[in-house]
Protein backbone atom coordinates (compact mmCIF):
# COMPACT_ATOMS: atom_id res chain seq x y z
CA UNK A 1 0.00 0.00 0.00
CA UNK A 2 1.17 3.51 -0.69
CA UNK A 3 2.34 5.55 2.29
CA UNK A 4 -0.19 8.17 1.30
CA UNK A 5 -2.65 5.37 1.83
CA UNK A 6 -5.65 4.37 -0.22
CA UNK A 7 -6.62 7.43 -2.34
CA UNK A 8 -9.72 9.29 -1.09
CA UNK A 9 -11.81 8.63 -4.20
CA UNK A 10 -11.16 4.87 -4.18
CA UNK A 11 -14.17 2.63 -3.72
CA UNK A 12 -13.38 0.54 -0.65
CA UNK A 13 -16.66 -1.22 0.16
CA UNK A 14 -18.12 -2.19 -3.19
CA UNK A 15 -21.38 -3.68 -1.84
CA UNK A 16 -22.42 -0.42 -0.18
CA UNK A 17 -20.33 1.82 -2.49
CA UNK A 18 -18.32 3.53 0.22
CA UNK A 19 -15.12 5.44 -0.66
CA UNK A 20 -11.93 5.79 1.37
CA UNK A 21 -12.87 9.42 1.95
CA UNK A 22 -16.16 8.44 3.58
CA UNK A 23 -14.34 6.01 5.83
CA UNK A 24 -11.84 8.71 6.82
CA UNK A 25 -14.79 11.02 7.54
CA UNK A 26 -16.28 8.36 9.84
CA UNK A 27 -12.94 8.18 11.66
CA UNK A 28 -12.91 11.98 12.04
CA UNK A 29 -16.37 11.68 13.53
CA UNK A 30 -15.10 9.30 16.17
CA UNK A 31 -15.02 5.77 14.70
CA UNK A 32 -12.19 3.89 16.39
CA UNK A 33 -12.63 0.38 15.04
CA UNK A 34 -14.21 -1.62 12.22
CA UNK A 35 -17.58 -1.70 13.97
CA UNK A 36 -17.52 2.08 14.51
CA UNK A 37 -16.92 2.63 10.79
CA UNK A 38 -19.65 0.15 9.88
CA UNK A 39 -22.21 1.88 12.13
CA UNK A 40 -21.47 5.30 10.66
CA UNK A 41 -21.14 4.60 6.93
CA UNK A 42 -22.32 0.99 6.36
CA UNK A 43 -18.94 -0.27 5.08
CA UNK A 44 -19.12 -4.04 5.54
CA UNK A 45 -22.89 -4.11 5.94
CA UNK A 46 -23.69 -5.30 2.42
CA UNK A 47 -24.07 -8.67 0.73
CA UNK A 48 -20.54 -9.87 1.42
CA UNK A 49 -20.65 -8.75 5.06
CA UNK A 50 -17.18 -7.22 4.88
CA UNK A 51 -15.45 -10.33 3.60
CA UNK A 52 -13.69 -8.25 0.96
CA UNK A 53 -13.40 -4.75 2.40
CA UNK A 54 -12.75 -5.43 6.08
CA UNK A 55 -9.04 -5.68 5.39
CA UNK A 56 -9.03 -2.27 3.65
CA UNK A 57 -11.06 -0.64 6.44
CA UNK A 58 -8.56 -2.05 8.94
CA UNK A 59 -5.70 -0.66 6.83
CA UNK A 60 -7.22 2.82 6.79
CA UNK A 61 -7.88 2.73 10.55
CA UNK A 62 -4.26 1.66 11.19
CA UNK A 63 -2.93 4.51 9.05
CA UNK A 64 -5.22 7.24 10.32
CA UNK A 65 -5.04 6.35 14.01
CA UNK A 66 -1.54 4.80 14.11
CA UNK A 67 -2.94 1.70 15.70
CA UNK A 68 -2.15 -2.00 15.37
CA UNK A 69 -4.24 -4.20 13.13
CA UNK A 70 -5.58 -6.31 16.00
CA UNK A 71 -6.87 -3.16 17.78
CA UNK A 72 -9.03 -2.29 14.78
CA UNK A 73 -11.15 -5.27 15.74
CA UNK A 74 -13.61 -7.08 13.54
CA UNK A 75 -17.25 -6.45 12.98
CA UNK A 76 -19.71 -8.66 14.81
CA UNK A 77 -20.67 -11.75 12.84
CA UNK A 78 -24.39 -12.22 12.48
CA UNK A 79 -26.50 -14.93 10.89
CA UNK A 80 -27.13 -15.66 8.12
CA UNK A 81 -23.44 -15.61 7.13
CA UNK A 82 -24.47 -15.89 3.47
CA UNK A 83 -27.44 -14.00 1.96
CA UNK A 84 -30.80 -15.77 2.33
CA UNK A 85 -33.95 -14.35 0.66
CA UNK A 86 -36.78 -13.35 2.98
CA UNK A 87 -39.24 -15.54 1.07
CA UNK A 88 -37.27 -18.57 2.03
CA UNK A 89 -37.32 -17.68 5.69
CA UNK A 90 -41.07 -17.13 5.44
CA UNK A 91 -41.57 -20.49 3.74
CA UNK A 92 -40.35 -22.09 6.93
CA UNK A 93 -38.20 -25.00 7.82
CA UNK A 94 -37.60 -27.85 5.37
CA UNK A 95 -37.26 -30.24 8.30
CA UNK A 96 -41.01 -30.35 8.71
CA UNK A 97 -41.69 -31.54 5.18
CA UNK B 1 -38.63 -30.93 14.33
CA UNK B 2 -34.87 -30.72 14.25
CA UNK B 3 -32.84 -33.31 12.33
CA UNK B 4 -30.31 -35.18 14.44
CA UNK B 5 -26.83 -36.36 13.44
CA UNK B 6 -23.82 -37.51 15.42
CA UNK B 7 -21.48 -35.30 13.44
CA UNK B 8 -22.24 -32.42 11.07
CA UNK B 9 -19.28 -31.47 8.87
CA UNK B 10 -19.39 -28.10 7.08
CA UNK B 11 -17.31 -27.92 3.89
CA UNK B 12 -16.44 -30.90 1.66
CA UNK B 13 -12.86 -29.98 0.78
CA UNK B 14 -10.02 -32.34 1.69
CA UNK B 15 -10.36 -31.39 5.38
CA UNK B 16 -14.12 -31.97 5.62
CA UNK B 17 -13.98 -35.16 3.55
CA UNK B 18 -11.17 -36.63 5.66
CA UNK B 19 -13.00 -35.67 8.87
CA UNK B 20 -16.21 -37.32 7.63
CA UNK B 21 -14.34 -40.47 6.62
CA UNK B 22 -12.65 -40.88 10.01
CA UNK B 23 -15.83 -40.24 12.01
CA UNK B 24 -17.89 -42.57 9.80
CA UNK B 25 -15.22 -45.27 9.96
CA UNK B 26 -15.51 -45.22 13.74
CA UNK B 27 -19.27 -45.73 13.42
CA UNK B 28 -20.65 -42.20 13.75
CA UNK B 29 -23.55 -40.98 11.60
CA UNK B 30 -22.18 -38.11 9.52
CA UNK B 31 -23.82 -35.34 7.51
CA UNK B 32 -21.41 -33.49 5.20
CA UNK B 33 -22.64 -30.26 3.61
CA UNK B 34 -21.06 -28.14 0.87
CA UNK B 35 -22.36 -25.18 -1.06
CA UNK B 36 -20.89 -26.38 -4.36
CA UNK B 37 -22.35 -28.78 -6.94
CA UNK B 38 -19.54 -31.25 -6.29
CA UNK B 39 -17.62 -32.38 -3.23
CA UNK B 40 -13.84 -31.87 -3.21
CA UNK B 41 -13.36 -28.18 -2.42
CA UNK B 42 -10.24 -26.69 -3.96
CA UNK B 43 -9.09 -30.12 -5.14
CA UNK B 44 -11.42 -30.08 -8.12
CA UNK B 45 -9.66 -27.06 -9.54
CA UNK B 46 -6.20 -28.56 -9.18
CA UNK B 47 -5.35 -30.25 -12.46
CA UNK B 48 -1.62 -30.22 -11.71
CA UNK B 49 0.35 -32.94 -9.93
CA UNK B 50 0.64 -32.26 -6.23
CA UNK B 51 3.84 -31.48 -4.40
CA UNK B 52 4.56 -32.94 -0.98
CA UNK B 53 5.25 -36.46 0.24
CA UNK B 54 4.23 -39.84 -1.21
CA UNK B 55 2.00 -40.50 1.82
CA UNK B 56 0.13 -37.40 0.79
CA UNK B 57 -0.39 -38.28 -2.84
CA UNK B 58 2.44 -36.19 -4.26
CA UNK B 59 2.55 -36.63 -8.02
CA UNK B 60 -1.21 -37.19 -8.04
CA UNK B 61 -3.49 -34.61 -9.57
CA UNK B 62 -5.71 -32.72 -7.14
CA UNK B 63 -8.99 -33.83 -8.70
CA UNK B 64 -7.95 -37.50 -8.50
CA UNK B 65 -7.32 -37.09 -4.77
CA UNK B 66 -10.74 -35.45 -4.49
CA UNK B 67 -12.45 -38.29 -6.34
CA UNK B 68 -10.79 -40.90 -4.16
CA UNK B 69 -11.92 -39.15 -0.98
CA UNK B 70 -15.47 -38.70 -2.26
CA UNK B 71 -15.70 -42.41 -3.16
CA UNK B 72 -14.42 -43.40 0.27
CA UNK B 73 -16.91 -41.13 2.03
CA UNK B 74 -19.75 -42.54 -0.05
CA UNK B 75 -18.76 -46.14 0.66
CA UNK B 76 -18.88 -45.33 4.38
CA UNK B 77 -22.45 -44.04 3.99
CA UNK B 78 -21.64 -40.44 4.78
CA UNK B 79 -24.75 -38.39 4.03
CA UNK B 80 -23.60 -35.73 1.56
CA UNK B 81 -25.73 -32.66 0.92
CA UNK B 82 -24.45 -30.60 -2.00
CA UNK B 83 -25.63 -27.11 -2.94
CA UNK B 84 -26.19 -26.75 0.77
CA UNK B 85 -24.82 -23.72 2.58
CA UNK B 86 -24.40 -23.52 6.32
CA UNK B 87 -25.77 -20.05 7.03
CA UNK B 88 -25.29 -20.19 10.77
CA UNK B 89 -24.21 -22.30 13.71
CA UNK B 90 -26.17 -21.61 16.87
CA UNK B 91 -25.78 -22.41 20.58
CA UNK B 92 -26.39 -26.06 21.30
CA UNK B 93 -24.63 -27.07 18.06
CA UNK B 94 -27.56 -26.33 15.79
CA UNK B 95 -26.57 -25.76 12.19
CA UNK B 96 -28.79 -23.70 9.89
CA UNK B 97 -28.52 -25.00 6.32
CA UNK B 98 -29.92 -23.54 3.13
CA UNK B 99 -30.31 -26.44 0.71
CA UNK B 100 -31.17 -26.28 -2.98
CA UNK B 101 -33.45 -29.20 -3.79
CA UNK B 102 -34.24 -30.75 -7.18
CA UNK B 103 -36.05 -28.22 -9.31
CA UNK B 104 -34.10 -25.39 -7.76
CA UNK B 105 -36.33 -24.90 -4.73
CA UNK B 106 -34.40 -23.62 -1.74
CA UNK B 107 -35.25 -24.81 1.74
CA UNK B 108 -33.89 -24.05 5.16
CA UNK B 109 -33.03 -26.88 7.52
CA UNK B 110 -31.85 -27.02 11.10
CA UNK B 111 -29.64 -29.96 11.93
CA UNK B 112 -28.39 -30.68 15.42
CA UNK B 113 -24.94 -32.24 15.45
CA UNK B 114 -23.65 -33.75 18.66
CA UNK B 115 -20.34 -32.61 17.25
CA UNK B 116 -19.85 -29.99 14.51
CA UNK B 117 -16.70 -29.81 12.39
CA UNK B 118 -16.12 -26.56 10.51
CA UNK B 119 -13.88 -26.96 7.44
CA UNK B 120 -14.88 -23.98 5.32
CA UNK B 121 -11.50 -23.37 3.67
CA UNK B 122 -10.08 -19.99 2.69
CA UNK B 123 -11.03 -17.03 0.52
CA UNK B 124 -8.89 -14.84 -1.69
CA UNK B 125 -7.46 -11.50 -0.62
CA UNK B 126 -8.41 -8.49 -2.72
CA UNK B 127 -5.95 -5.73 -3.60
CA UNK B 128 -7.10 -2.12 -3.71
CA UNK B 129 -5.67 -0.21 -6.71
CA UNK B 130 -7.33 2.36 -8.90
CA UNK B 131 -9.99 0.57 -10.94
CA UNK B 132 -9.94 -2.64 -8.84
CA UNK B 133 -13.73 -2.91 -9.05
CA UNK B 134 -13.81 -2.95 -12.87
CA UNK B 135 -15.23 -6.05 -14.59
CA UNK B 136 -12.20 -8.07 -15.64
CA UNK B 137 -10.36 -7.77 -12.33
CA UNK B 138 -10.72 -11.04 -10.45
CA UNK B 139 -9.09 -13.40 -8.01
CA UNK B 140 -6.66 -15.95 -9.47
CA UNK B 141 -8.73 -18.66 -7.79
CA UNK B 142 -11.83 -17.40 -9.57
CA UNK B 143 -9.99 -17.48 -12.89
CA UNK B 144 -8.88 -21.03 -12.09
CA UNK B 145 -12.45 -22.10 -11.34
CA UNK B 146 -13.56 -20.61 -14.65
CA UNK B 147 -11.05 -22.50 -16.79
CA UNK B 148 -10.72 -25.79 -14.89
CA UNK B 149 -14.23 -26.32 -13.57
CA UNK B 150 -16.51 -24.37 -15.89
CA UNK B 151 -14.29 -24.52 -19.01
CA UNK B 152 -14.74 -20.83 -19.72
CA UNK B 153 -11.82 -18.49 -20.41
CA UNK B 154 -11.96 -15.40 -18.20
CA UNK B 155 -10.41 -13.36 -21.02
CA UNK B 156 -7.86 -13.49 -23.83
CA UNK B 157 -5.03 -11.37 -22.51
CA UNK B 158 -4.19 -11.75 -18.85
CA UNK B 159 -1.92 -9.95 -16.41
CA UNK B 160 -1.33 -11.85 -13.15
CA UNK B 161 -0.43 -10.11 -9.90
CA UNK B 162 1.51 -12.26 -7.42
CA UNK B 163 4.14 -14.95 -8.02
CA UNK B 164 3.41 -17.35 -5.19
CA UNK B 165 2.46 -20.90 -6.13
CA UNK B 166 -1.13 -19.90 -6.80
CA UNK B 167 -0.07 -17.11 -9.20
CA UNK B 168 2.41 -19.39 -10.98
CA UNK B 169 0.16 -22.43 -11.27
CA UNK B 170 -2.92 -20.50 -12.33
CA UNK B 171 -0.91 -18.56 -14.95
CA UNK B 172 0.23 -21.83 -16.46
CA UNK B 173 -3.27 -23.31 -16.41
CA UNK B 174 -4.67 -20.19 -18.07
CA UNK B 175 -2.09 -20.69 -20.83
CA UNK B 176 -3.08 -24.35 -21.16
CA UNK B 177 -6.65 -23.15 -21.59
CA UNK B 178 -5.57 -20.96 -24.47
CA UNK B 179 -5.24 -17.56 -22.81
CA UNK B 180 -2.27 -15.26 -23.38
CA UNK B 181 -0.57 -14.47 -20.09
CA UNK B 182 1.28 -11.27 -20.87
CA UNK B 183 3.13 -10.80 -17.60
CA UNK B 184 3.30 -11.92 -14.04
CA UNK B 185 3.85 -8.93 -11.75
CA UNK B 186 5.42 -9.39 -8.32
CA UNK B 187 6.01 -6.67 -5.69
CA UNK B 188 8.76 -8.57 -3.89
CA UNK B 189 12.28 -8.58 -5.35
CA UNK B 190 12.10 -12.31 -5.99
CA UNK B 191 9.64 -14.98 -7.06
CA UNK B 192 7.50 -16.31 -4.20
CA UNK B 193 6.59 -19.83 -5.35
CA UNK B 194 8.51 -22.99 -6.18
CA UNK B 195 11.20 -22.88 -8.87
CA UNK B 196 9.60 -25.76 -10.82
CA UNK B 197 6.40 -23.81 -11.31
CA UNK B 198 8.26 -20.59 -12.16
CA UNK B 199 10.39 -22.42 -14.72
CA UNK B 200 7.32 -23.59 -16.64
CA UNK B 201 6.16 -19.99 -16.95
CA UNK B 202 9.54 -18.64 -17.96
CA UNK B 203 10.10 -21.40 -20.53
CA UNK B 204 6.84 -20.36 -22.16
CA UNK B 205 8.27 -16.86 -22.50
CA UNK B 206 6.09 -15.09 -19.94
CA UNK B 207 8.04 -12.34 -18.21
CA UNK B 208 7.96 -12.42 -14.40
CA UNK B 209 8.40 -8.78 -13.48
CA UNK B 210 9.62 -8.53 -9.88
CA UNK B 211 9.73 -5.36 -7.71
CA UNK B 212 6.65 -4.09 -9.55
CA UNK B 213 2.99 -3.70 -8.72
CA UNK B 214 -0.25 -2.84 -10.49
CA UNK B 215 -1.23 0.76 -9.79
CA UNK B 216 -4.29 1.02 -12.00
CA UNK B 217 -6.74 -1.01 -14.04
CA UNK B 218 -7.63 1.08 -17.10
CA UNK B 219 -11.15 0.79 -18.47
CA UNK B 220 -12.66 0.99 -21.94
CA UNK B 221 -15.82 2.95 -22.79
CA UNK B 222 -17.97 0.30 -21.07
CA UNK B 223 -15.76 0.35 -18.00
CA UNK B 224 -14.27 -3.10 -18.45
CA UNK B 225 -10.53 -3.69 -18.20
CA UNK B 226 -8.45 -2.66 -21.22
CA UNK B 227 -5.06 -2.42 -19.55
CA UNK B 228 -2.95 -2.65 -16.43
CA UNK B 229 -0.67 0.18 -15.42
CA UNK B 230 2.30 -1.27 -13.59
CA UNK B 231 5.08 0.58 -11.74
CA UNK B 232 8.35 -0.26 -10.06
CA UNK B 233 8.24 -0.29 -6.24
CA UNK B 234 10.87 0.86 -3.74
CA UNK B 235 12.11 -1.21 -0.80
CA UNK B 236 8.95 -0.30 1.16
CA UNK B 237 6.76 -1.55 -1.70
CA UNK B 238 5.77 2.02 -2.61
CA UNK B 239 5.26 2.66 -6.35
CA UNK B 240 7.96 4.95 -7.73
CA UNK B 241 6.35 7.68 -9.80
CA UNK B 242 7.69 8.05 -13.30
CA UNK B 243 8.21 4.29 -13.70
CA UNK B 244 4.64 3.54 -14.85
CA UNK B 245 3.97 1.64 -18.04
CA UNK B 246 0.83 0.13 -19.49
CA UNK B 247 0.25 -3.47 -20.51
CA UNK B 248 -2.82 -3.88 -22.71
CA UNK B 249 -4.99 -6.71 -21.40
CA UNK B 250 -8.61 -7.61 -20.78
CA UNK B 251 -8.20 -9.46 -17.48
CA UNK B 252 -6.24 -8.82 -14.31
CA UNK B 253 -5.98 -11.83 -12.00
CA UNK B 254 -4.90 -11.30 -8.42
CA UNK B 255 -3.00 -13.92 -6.45
CA UNK B 256 -2.36 -11.99 -3.26
CA UNK B 257 -2.84 -14.76 -0.78
CA UNK B 258 -5.73 -16.42 0.94
CA UNK B 259 -7.21 -16.09 4.35
CA UNK B 260 -9.25 -18.42 6.50
CA UNK B 261 -13.06 -18.31 6.19
CA UNK B 262 -14.03 -17.94 9.83
CA UNK B 263 -17.55 -16.50 9.74
CA UNK B 264 -19.12 -19.54 11.42
CA UNK B 265 -16.59 -19.78 14.25
CA UNK B 266 -16.98 -16.04 14.81
CA UNK B 267 -20.70 -16.50 15.06
CA UNK B 268 -20.12 -19.08 17.79
CA UNK B 269 -17.73 -16.69 19.56
CA UNK B 270 -14.91 -19.21 19.37
CA UNK B 271 -11.77 -17.61 20.83
CA UNK B 272 -9.53 -16.50 17.97
CA UNK B 273 -6.10 -14.97 17.39
CA UNK B 274 -4.41 -13.06 14.60
CA UNK B 275 -1.61 -15.16 13.13
CA UNK B 276 -0.07 -13.79 9.91
CA UNK B 277 1.77 -17.08 9.29
CA UNK B 278 -1.64 -18.74 8.87
CA UNK B 279 -3.21 -15.95 6.84
CA UNK B 280 -5.03 -13.83 9.44
CA UNK B 281 -7.59 -14.34 12.19
CA UNK B 282 -8.05 -18.00 13.08
CA UNK B 283 -9.97 -19.89 15.75
CA UNK B 284 -7.84 -21.28 18.57
CA UNK B 285 -7.98 -25.04 18.93
CA UNK B 286 -6.46 -27.82 20.99
CA UNK B 287 -4.78 -31.04 19.90
CA UNK B 288 -8.25 -32.48 19.22
CA UNK B 289 -8.84 -29.58 16.76
CA UNK B 290 -11.63 -28.57 19.15
CA UNK B 291 -12.27 -24.84 19.58
CA UNK B 292 -12.92 -22.95 22.80
CA UNK B 293 -16.59 -23.96 22.37
CA UNK B 294 -17.00 -27.60 23.37
CA UNK B 295 -18.22 -29.81 20.55
CA UNK B 296 -17.15 -27.39 17.79
CA UNK B 297 -14.11 -28.55 15.85
CA UNK B 298 -12.12 -26.95 13.02
CA UNK B 299 -9.80 -28.29 10.30
CA UNK B 300 -8.03 -27.30 7.12
CA UNK B 301 -7.46 -23.87 5.60
CA UNK B 302 -10.18 -22.35 7.81
CA UNK B 303 -7.84 -22.79 10.75
CA UNK B 304 -4.73 -21.61 8.89
CA UNK B 305 -3.98 -21.46 5.17
CA UNK B 306 -1.61 -24.30 4.30
CA UNK B 307 -1.90 -27.28 1.97
CA UNK B 308 -4.32 -30.04 1.12
CA UNK B 309 -2.01 -32.56 2.79
CA UNK B 310 -2.16 -30.74 6.14
CA UNK B 311 -5.89 -30.13 5.68
CA UNK B 312 -6.52 -33.88 5.32
CA UNK B 313 -4.52 -34.75 8.45
CA UNK B 314 -6.25 -32.06 10.48
CA UNK B 315 -9.59 -33.32 9.24
CA UNK B 316 -8.70 -36.85 10.30
CA UNK B 317 -7.72 -35.60 13.76
CA UNK B 318 -11.00 -33.70 14.14
CA UNK B 319 -13.04 -36.68 12.88
CA UNK B 320 -11.27 -39.05 15.26
CA UNK B 321 -11.68 -36.72 18.24
CA UNK B 322 -15.35 -36.11 17.46
CA UNK B 323 -16.01 -39.87 17.23
CA UNK B 324 -14.16 -40.33 20.51
CA UNK B 325 -16.21 -37.64 22.24
CA UNK B 326 -19.37 -39.52 21.24
CA UNK B 327 -18.06 -42.81 22.58
CA UNK B 328 -17.36 -44.48 19.23
CA UNK B 329 -13.66 -44.81 20.05
CA UNK B 330 -11.95 -45.45 23.37
CA UNK B 331 -9.47 -42.89 24.66
CA UNK B 332 -6.68 -45.39 24.06
CA UNK B 333 -7.68 -46.12 20.45
CA UNK B 334 -8.27 -42.50 19.57
CA UNK B 335 -5.12 -41.40 21.38
CA UNK B 336 -2.98 -43.72 19.29
CA UNK B 337 -4.52 -42.52 16.04
CA UNK B 338 -4.24 -38.85 16.94
CA UNK B 339 -0.62 -39.23 17.96
CA UNK B 340 0.20 -40.74 14.58
CA UNK B 341 -1.73 -38.04 12.73
CA UNK B 342 0.00 -35.24 14.62
CA UNK B 343 3.36 -36.77 13.77
CA UNK B 344 2.34 -36.65 10.12
CA UNK B 345 1.22 -33.03 10.38
CA UNK B 346 4.52 -32.12 12.02
CA UNK B 347 6.51 -33.88 9.34
CA UNK B 348 4.64 -31.86 6.70
CA UNK B 349 5.64 -28.65 8.44
CA UNK B 350 9.33 -28.74 7.52
CA UNK B 351 11.54 -26.47 5.44
CA UNK B 352 11.74 -22.72 6.05
CA UNK B 353 7.98 -22.08 5.57
CA UNK B 354 6.99 -25.23 7.38
CA UNK B 355 9.13 -24.47 10.40
CA UNK B 356 7.47 -21.10 10.86
CA UNK B 357 4.11 -22.86 10.80
CA UNK B 358 5.32 -25.52 13.23
CA UNK B 359 6.36 -22.81 15.70
CA UNK B 360 3.14 -20.85 15.17
CA UNK B 361 1.05 -23.99 15.72
CA UNK B 362 2.94 -24.77 18.90
CA UNK B 363 2.26 -21.25 20.21
CA UNK B 364 -1.43 -21.56 19.38
CA UNK B 365 -1.74 -24.84 21.24
CA UNK B 366 0.12 -23.31 24.21
CA UNK B 367 -2.18 -20.31 24.13
CA UNK B 368 -5.24 -22.55 24.11
CA UNK B 369 -3.96 -24.52 27.07
CA UNK B 370 -3.22 -21.40 29.07
CA UNK B 371 -6.32 -19.40 28.25
CA UNK B 372 -9.06 -21.89 27.47
CA UNK B 373 -8.64 -25.29 29.05
CA UNK B 374 -6.26 -28.14 29.69
CA UNK B 375 -5.75 -30.66 26.91
CA UNK B 376 -7.21 -34.13 26.84
CA UNK B 377 -4.81 -36.06 29.02
CA UNK B 378 -3.91 -38.82 26.59
CA UNK B 379 -1.65 -37.19 24.03
CA UNK B 380 1.00 -34.98 23.11
CA UNK B 381 3.81 -35.43 20.85
CA UNK B 382 7.24 -34.30 19.76
CA UNK B 383 7.58 -30.65 18.93
CA UNK B 384 4.00 -29.94 19.88
CA UNK B 385 4.10 -31.45 23.36
CA UNK B 386 1.88 -29.52 25.72
CA UNK B 387 3.84 -27.93 28.48
CA UNK B 388 7.19 -29.11 27.17
CA UNK B 389 9.53 -27.08 24.98
C1 LIG C 1 -3.75 -22.90 -7.28
C2 LIG C 1 -3.63 -23.78 -6.07
C3 LIG C 1 -2.74 -24.84 -6.10
C4 LIG C 1 -2.61 -25.68 -4.99
N1 LIG C 1 -1.73 -26.72 -5.06
C5 LIG C 1 -1.57 -27.55 -3.99
C6 LIG C 1 -0.64 -28.67 -4.04
O1 LIG C 1 0.01 -28.90 -5.07
N2 LIG C 1 -0.52 -29.45 -2.93
C7 LIG C 1 -1.25 -29.22 -1.78
O2 LIG C 1 -1.12 -29.97 -0.80
N3 LIG C 1 -2.13 -28.17 -1.72
C8 LIG C 1 -2.30 -27.33 -2.78
N4 LIG C 1 -3.19 -26.26 -2.72
C9 LIG C 1 -3.88 -25.97 -1.45
C10 LIG C 1 -5.11 -26.80 -1.22
O3 LIG C 1 -5.96 -26.73 -2.34
C11 LIG C 1 -5.85 -26.28 0.02
O4 LIG C 1 -4.96 -26.12 1.10
C12 LIG C 1 -6.92 -27.26 0.45
O5 LIG C 1 -7.88 -27.41 -0.57
C13 LIG C 1 -7.63 -26.81 1.74
O6 LIG C 1 -8.62 -27.74 2.07
P1 LIG C 1 -9.89 -27.36 2.93
O7 LIG C 1 -10.71 -28.59 2.99
O8 LIG C 1 -9.46 -26.74 4.20
O9 LIG C 1 -10.63 -26.20 2.12
P2 LIG C 1 -11.28 -26.15 0.65
O10 LIG C 1 -10.66 -27.11 -0.26
O11 LIG C 1 -11.28 -24.72 0.30
O12 LIG C 1 -12.78 -26.62 0.91
C14 LIG C 1 -13.69 -25.86 1.68
C15 LIG C 1 -15.10 -26.18 1.21
O13 LIG C 1 -16.03 -25.60 2.12
C16 LIG C 1 -17.13 -25.09 1.40
N5 LIG C 1 -17.80 -24.10 2.23
C17 LIG C 1 -17.28 -22.93 2.71
N6 LIG C 1 -18.19 -22.28 3.46
C18 LIG C 1 -19.31 -23.06 3.47
C19 LIG C 1 -20.59 -22.92 4.08
N7 LIG C 1 -20.90 -21.87 4.86
N8 LIG C 1 -21.50 -23.90 3.86
C20 LIG C 1 -21.21 -24.97 3.08
N9 LIG C 1 -20.00 -25.16 2.49
C21 LIG C 1 -19.07 -24.20 2.69
C22 LIG C 1 -16.51 -24.56 0.13
O14 LIG C 1 -17.44 -24.49 -0.89
C23 LIG C 1 -15.43 -25.61 -0.16
O15 LIG C 1 -15.91 -26.63 -0.99
C24 LIG C 1 -3.37 -25.41 -3.82
C25 LIG C 1 -4.26 -24.34 -3.78
C26 LIG C 1 -4.42 -23.53 -4.90
C27 LIG C 1 -5.40 -22.38 -4.84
Amino acid sequence: MSSKGIPDDMLVCRCEEITADEIRQAIREGARDVTGVKRRVRAGMGLCQGRICEKFVQQILCQELHMGLVQTGRSTARPPVRPVPFGELARGCGNDL
Amino acid sequence: MILEKDVVVIGAGPAGLAASIEAAKAGAGVLLVDLNLKAGGQLFKQIHKFFGSRAHYSGTRGYDIGRKLVREAESLKVDVWLQSTAVGVFPGNKVGIERILDGGVKKLYTVHGKAVIIATGASENAVCFKGWTRPGVMGAGAAQTMVNVNHVRPGKKIVMLGSGNVGLIVSYQLMQAGCDVLALVEAAPKIGGYAVHAAKISRAGVPIITSHTIVEALGDEKGTVRGAVIAKVDSHFQPISGTERTIECDTIAIAAGLRPVVDLTRLMNCASVFEPVFGGFIPLHNTDMETSVKGIYVAGDSTGVEEASVAMEEGRIAGTAAAQSLGYLSAAEAGKTKKLLWERVNSLRSGPFGERRLTAEKNLLEHFREEIREPQPEIMIGGLAHGAD
